[in-house]
């Protein structure tokens, strides 16, 4: 039986509240009615109150809590509606959070959870990818899953964490993906890149929503004979840049994929790390596939628009194949 | 919920001979003293020698608000003090050295050299350090509070602030959390009147922070914030709340700032006439009048306690200083666990 993408984070959740009584989940609507997405469904009934916390829309507050209790040794796990509402508790995060262990030795076990990314039609406020203003901040751990075997994975290891963790959970893939899961307890560690798809010809390195968009088009592009390499980052912070060398260092041509914002984007770190690390392996210039410098608009051709695809990757890599 | 106002008579304690009265007071006027004297130091000496650089926020006049409140805490309960709450460092045990250590940037400081003056906290002590903006603290009160009831112990939260972070969204979020939650927090607002430069009447159209309190459903008390006695007293009340499970509980210790708000802020904006009447407040003063009124101890008892502190705080500049700065080696490790 086949696990979706959203029942793969909540089978780790659930899996987590059973081994350690420190683990409960804080944020809006998330006990009787189960959280917006339904992720929490079912919580409040098993756990019970007292680790299923709903709380005033309050997104300061919820964060701020979820490190206070983090502080005292429990494992709480927040909850932000919309990836989009995680400004209101930025100072939480970033000022706070993220810089307790280094100020003043003090460990802030915490999970943020941030349902995020477009494809959905939700408009400015809904769809936003907001992971670059957290990979900005040491201290932080920002993890962006793209398949239901590393949500689970990755959303077990972020509650082992002992350092906050924000946990982008791409809405597009909540019921549209799935796959078998084995049995059992597992975990994905943080900071490890995958080889979603090997290839010799060139490689895409992205992640979250994206890794399926450049697998659509390695398929297209095998076709044609090229092997593209798809590289799957699953963690942005700390960076797995090996793993993305590696790949380069194999291929000589490496094409930058995400569904955030061009400007200052993951893109614009990795060609930096790229040509620092492996510059004399590269066979032709770094090519990005990106969103444009724009809101995410609503209507569905404006999104479309936004949105990168296989077929713009298509394009690119070819262009990339034939330099 | 009302509101109760300052009331100077409820404050008297009786019996004036008891020993155990006469004890607690020693120890209110040897913390009151000590934070008078380690602050003096740090803004009017080390300061000006240039051994502390950065930000110096001193709560001079202000010590009977930390010494009043943090003395009712019990080893199980956490504190997250602001900037003008020193003695809440001493209360809870934080070696004196160590905070000279801190503000000169040794290693031996809580921080290490990574964060300078009040910015330190020590989980062990059950002390939870600040971030410069101040009310941040506030929601992460509610949830130290909330981990003290889901471990199911009778431990409470002490979360301090000025009058200016009640301006703050995240002020208002974390009251509220705590307040639908029912979590035991005792707030302890030191108003001290202004916020930087800004007056309170710049800072909230409402006469008293502890007006905030009902529109939260939260009991709130006004105190007279320079009367080490009646802090204590009303703390005692807000510590009973919520210990007993009743929820949150607001004193607004009403107090005034005797210097800048900082060592840089020479105050020009504050009309001199103000910092005169209050100077004849001062809390340490009005302690030792009343112990020598109640016959607690002697004028002479009372010069011993200010000796006493003044060696203390001698031996800990001078231990402080010939700690080394840190290795800038060490500039990138503990960012995460495990480095």
């Amino acid at each position: 039986m086949p696990t979706t993408y959203l029942e793969a984070i909540r089978e780790g959740l659930w899996e987590e509240m059973e081994r350690d009584p420190g683990v409960f989940l804080i944020g809006e609507d998330i006990g009787t009615y189960g959280g917006a997405f339904k992720v929490t469904a079912g919580f409040i009934e098993h756990f019970g109150e007292r680790r299923v916390v709903d709380t005033p829309i309050s997104e300061a507050g919820i964060v701020g809590a979820a490190i206070g209790a983090g502080l005292m040794g429990l494992r709480p796990v927040a909850e932000m509606q919309f990836a989009d509402f995680i400004t209101c508790g930025f100072d939480q995060i970033v000022n706070f959070a993220a810089k307790c262990r280094y100020r003043w030795g003090a460990a802030v076990p915490m999970v943020v959870r941030a349902p995020s990314g477009g494809g959905i039609h939700g408009g400015p406020f809904h769809s936003q990818n907001p992971e670059m203003w957290f990979v900005k901040t040491p201290g932080l751990k920002v993890v962006c899953p793209a398949t239901a075997y590393d949500a689970k994975g990755l959303i077990k290891s972020a509650v082992r964490d002992n350092d906050p963790v924000i946990f982008f959970e791409h809405k597009a893939l909540y019921r549209r993906i799935k796959e078998d899961l084995p049995a059992g307890d597992f975990t994905v560690p943080i900071g490890k890149a995958r080889i979603a798809r090997p290839g010799r010809d060139l490689t895409v390195v992205t992640y979250g929503a994206m890794v399926w968009v450049a697998l659509d088009a390695a398929e297209t592009l095998a076709a044609e004979g090229i092997e593209m390499e798809v590289v799957d980052l699953r963690t942005l912070l700390p960076l797995d840049r090996e793993t993305v060398c590696e790949s380069v260092k194999r291929t000589s041509k490496v094409l930058l994929l995400h569904e955030d914002t061009r400007t200052a984007g993951m893109a614009g770190e990795l060609a930096a790390t790229i040509s620092e690390s492996v510059f004399e392996y590269l066979d032709a210039p770094i090519v990005r596939v990106t969103a444009p410098d724009t809101p995410v608009p609503f209507s569905p051709p404006l999104e479309e628009a936004f949105l990168p695809n296989a077929a713009k990757v298509i394009d690119k890599a070819r262009w990339l194949h034939r330099y | 919920m009302s509101i109760t106002p300052a009331c100077p008579s409820e404050s008297e304690p009786a019996p004036a001979n008891s020993a155990a009265q006469a004890e607690l007071a020693r120890r209110m006027l040897y913390f009151m003293a000590l934070m008078r004297e380690t602050e003096d130091r740090i803004e009017r000496k080390l300061y000006r020698q240039g051994k502390i650089l950065g930000g110096v926020y001193v709560g001079r006049g202000q010590e009977a608000i930390p010494v009043g409140s943090a003395l009712h805490s019990l080893p199980e309960d956490v504190l997250l003090p602001s900037h003008r709450d020193m003695a809440v460092f001493f209360i809870r045990g934080i070696p004196l050295g160590r905070i000279f250590a801190q503000y000169m940037g040794r290693v031996d400081g809580l921080t290490r050299g990574r964060d300078g003056n009040m910015h330190m906290g020590d989980m062990s002590a059950g002390l939870v350090a600040i971030i410069s903006a101040l009310a941040a603290s506030v929601p992460v009160a509610a949830g130290v509070a909330l981990a003290l009831r889901y471990r199911g112990t009778n431990g409470i939260a002490f979360s301090y602030f000025g009058d200016g972070s009640t301006s703050r969204g995240d002020w208002h979020e974390g009251v509220n959390m705590a307040t639908v939650l029912k979590l035991p927090v005792v707030y302890v607002c030191n108003n001290n009147q202004y916020a930087y430069s800004t007056p309170l009447s710049g800072q909230m159209a409402c006469a008293n922070v502890a007006d905030r309190g009902p529109a939260y459903g939260m009991p709130a008390e006004i105190v007279d914030g320079n009367d080490v006695l009646a802090v204590y007293a009303a703390t005692g009340r807000a510590v009973a709340h919520a210990r007993a499970g009743h929820g949150p509980y607001l004193l607004e210790c009403k107090t005034f700032r005797m210097t800048g708000h900082s060592a840089h802020d020479a105050a020009e904006y504050v009309p001199p006439a103000l910092f005169e009447e209050w100077a004849k407040r001062d809390p340490i003063l009005r302690l030792e009048q009343r112990m020598i009124e109640n016959g607690w101890d002697d004028r002479a008892a009372i010069d011993a306690v200010h000796a006493r502190v003044h060696q203390e705080v001698d031996a800990a500049v001078a231990w402080a200083d010939e700690r080394p700065f840190p290795d800038p080696a060490t500039l990138s490790g503990q960012v995460y666990d495990g480095e």
